[in-house]
């Protein structure tokens, strides 16, 4: 977990919805490659964390550095949101992100969906877009269904599909926000399967999942949060046969 | 026939003239039949005027109510229509010398006892016409119980079927309308007197002397004498106030004509063939209709667009002006709105094309009921749409574009067609401030023929022929656009209905 500057880091991170607090202080690098899974009871704060790093949330205080750029928040009087929404659309251009309810476009064919981002944002001409989809549908599986609707589509195919899409702006971090919490249980490993390719290929990805058996299995280290702090950070064997923290454990005691 | 002025440019050689010619006979009304023509005793004197004052009269047609509110605001120069001169009259508008005298005839259900004096009247129901001397003189007349009509046909006709007890109106108007009903019977004795005049603009003293001095030769020369003797309206009073001989220089070739029209009960067959006749009229009377209705949607979709934007994602001044846009528009009736636009207006130095006022007033009306259709479909959008579009790197502005407002649109589509089918009916509303619309039509064809209902029923059938392949469009649209509820390689044609369930 040492490195010079790692690719993901955050620096005590804050979030408050009006008097609740949700994230009080929590602080976390990822290194180029690594794949987290952030573990905890639900209210923990760890959705929150997540979607604060792509600035979905904005934090109340707190800094954030990915990939090169870095914005510090500080109360929300003193940043003008602009500026603030500025650096965060170019901060989001380096982050993916996947979302439990998938959240595709119902009314574009998977191949639009996943072309859609790269045509707007990055001024790609159709063609280009289009040939550059196909390929990373190919890559989850999904070269078949390009011309179909997400309605046509099992979950499964859907998760792989918000995958590509993401994929398709080539982010150099991906999140995901529980992935399979919505799926039918033998539609979770196909997504699954898709995440360790992504690992494997050297993908940094930041996990918030309830499955334990794929955090253990393909996760670098794990990070489990309590009452929006982070509690313990430890490799995925070892949090599961010798937890640190007593929290820890009463949270995995249907896991050891 | 029938005329739409549309610029407001006075041109020196023109005499815009007003009168509303709904059950306006003998004064200016149309003629009966295929290409009924305007004729009338007024509409014989201003042309006369006019060609004496060397310009071409143009007619505009207004309603009763609408007449002198219209010359403020420019629609003609002069009104012609029964206008009487008095105090309460003169306040607003300056008048001509007078061109008639007459009195006001009280007409009952025959077989009713003589009636000497008003006050032998308590306790019956009396009707007349708004802002008339017989409206006054009725109201001064304790325990009398005074109903004002629109349309002078109606209040004899109620009389006559027994829902009233009487009228009270100046005697061109009893002599023309109450003579070919049956049932009727005239009253002897004369009640007041009244003169009518030309109305125009106060303070227009040129054209006042103009008309003047046009009127006097009209009078003079024995062409006033003339065309009153034709009307068979040329009375001893009349004579009296012109110096001239009591007799009719000429027998009365208008009143018969008039009364042979009004006389004749045509057969089924001749009704139908009448109906048909109609068609034409009525057709131009659509096409207005259909184009209003679609250029004030245009209006209002644009309108509604931009308030839900600023409602929904606006900084608070904006989103506070959108909202009390909306909330005022959408409490106050669409008459109302209608009528402060073409007649308030002008009141601050606004003064707008009929048409101009008539779009303005529809579009600004349904817009706040489309903002709500609009923001209500922005807002029925999953949040977590525009999440995606966001960490995928969009800004708002292109998540909007691309993601959100595309799919409102589908959801918003059956409110909208909806809205549309409502705007077309709504905007018979128009016919009040002067536009020759479909209903404008049908209020012209039911009092020139006294026949409301055939009538009425063929317009109806119009407007729903007019409304439907509107319907039909929304629905095939509908289906096009529900790519997530059909099965994949599946367009629907435009004929096509909505089928059942779906095969696996």
């Amino acid at each position: 977990m040492e490195g010079t500057e790692s690719l993901v880091s955050v620096v005590g991170l804050h979030k408050s919805y009006d008097e609740v607090e949700v994230l009080k202080g929590v602080s976390l690098n990822v290194e180029e490659g690594d794949l987290v899974s952030i573990i905890g009871p639900s209210g923990c704060g760890k959705s929150t964390f997540l979607r604060c790093m792509n600035f979905l949330e904005i934090p109340t205080a707190g800094t954030i550095s990915i990939a090169g750029v870095t914005i510090q928040c500080h109360s929300l009087d003193e940043a003008p949101e602009a500026a603030l929404q500025e650096k965060a659309h170019l901060l989001r251009q380096q982050v993916g992100m996947v979302f439990q309810q998938f959240n595709l476009f119902p009314h574009k064919t998977i191949l639009e969906n996943v072309a859609l981002a790269p045509m707007i944002v990055k001024n790609q001409v159709r063609g280009e877009a289009e040939e550059k989809a196909r390929g990373v549908l190919a890559k989850v599986g999904l070269a078949d269904f390009a011309d179909r609707y997400p309605a046509n589509l099992s979950g499964g195919q859907q998760q792989r599909a918000g995958i590509a899409r993401a994929l398709a702006m080539t982010p150099r971090v991906m999140l995901y926000d529980e992935p399979t919490s919505a799926l039918d249980p033998e539609l979770v490993d196909e997504v699954l399967q898709v995440m360790k390719d992504l690992d494997r290929e050297g993908m940094t990805q930041i996990v918030v999942t309830h499955e334990m058996r794929f955090a253990r299995d393909a996760s670098d280290y794990i990070v489990f949060m309590e009452g929006g702090h982070i509690v313990e950070i430890s490799d995925e064997d070892e949090i599961f046969e010798n937890p640190k923290d007593e929290r820890t454990r009463r949270f995995l005691k249907r896991f050891i | 026939m029938a005329v739409f002025t549309q610029g407001l440019v006075a041109q020196d050689n023109v005499l815009r003239w007003g009168a509303d010619p709904d059950s306006n006979a003998p004064f200016s009304f149309f003629e009966r039949g295929e290409n009924g023509a305007l004729t009338g005793f007024e509409y014989d004197i201003i042309t006369a005027v006019a060609k004496r004052m060397g310009r071409e009269p143009v007619f505009v047609r207004n309603d009763w109510d609408g007449l002198i509110p219209g010359l403020a605001r420019g629609l003609y120069d002069v009104v012609i229509c029964g206008i009487e001169i008095n105090a309460q009259h003169a306040a607003e508008v300056d008048f001509s010398m007078p061109y008639y005298v007459t009195f006001e005839q009280l007409v009952l259900r025959a077989g009713e006892p003589e009636v000497t004096s008003l006050d032998q009247l308590k306790g019956k129901s009396i009707g007349t016409l708004d802002q008339t001397a017989a409206l006054r003189m009725l109201k001064a007349t304790p325990g009398v119980n005074v109903k004002a009509y629109d349309e002078e046909v109606n209040a004899y006709q109620d009389t006559a079927n027994g829902r009233i007890d009487g009228v009270l109106l100046d005697y061109p108007i009893a002599l023309y309308y109450a003579t070919p009903m049956h049932g009727l019977e005239f009253v002897p004795k004369p009640f007041g007197q009244i003169s009518y005049g030309v109305a125009m603009e106060k303070g227009n003293t040129a054209l006042q002397q103009e008309i003047n001095n046009a009127l006097a030769e009209v009078i003079a020369s024995g062409e006033m004498r003339d065309i009153l003797s034709r009307w068979k309206l040329w009375t001893p009073a009349v004579a009296q106030a012109f110096n001239q001989p009591a007799e009719p220089s000429l027998p009365p070739t208008s009143y018969e004509a008039f009364m042979v029209a009004a006389a004749t009960q045509p057969t089924l067959v001749e009704r139908l063939w009448r109906y048909w006749g109609f068609l034409p009229f009525l057709a131009e009377g659509a096409w207005v209709t259909l184009y209003v209705s679609l250029l004030s949607m245009i209006i209002a979709v644009s309108v509604g667009f931009l308030s839900a934007i600023m409602r929904v994602f606006g900084p608070w001044p904006l989103r506070w002006v959108a909202t009390i846009y909306i909330e005022v528009i959408r409490g106050t009736p669409l008459f109302i709105q209608l009528l402060i636009i073409f007649y308030g207006l002008p009141n601050i130095g606004i003064k707008l094309d009929p048409l101009v006022a008539g779009l303005l007033g529809l579009g600004l009306n349904y817009g706040a009921y489309e903002a709500e259709n609009y923001r209500a479909g922005l807002m029925s959008i999953p949040k977590g749409q525009m999440e995606a579009a966001r960490a995928l790197g969009m800004t708002q502005a292109q998540g909007l574009r691309f993601v959100v407002i595309p799919q409102a649109f589908r959801l918003v589509l059956p409110p909208v067609t909806n809205d549309f089918i409502s705007l077309l009916k709504d905007s018979s509303l128009v016919s009040m401030i002067t536009i020759l619309d479909l209903t404008g039509a049908y209020r012209q064809l039911a009092t020139t023929y006294y026949d409301y209902f055939g009538t009425g029923l063929l317009v109806a059938a119009v407007y729903l022929l007019l409304g439907l392949p509107f319907v039909r469009l929304a629905r095939w649209t509908e289906q096009r656009l529900a790519v997530d509820t059909r099965r994949p390689g599946h367009r629907p044609g435009i004929f096509a209905l909505p089928k059942g369930k779906k095969k696996a």
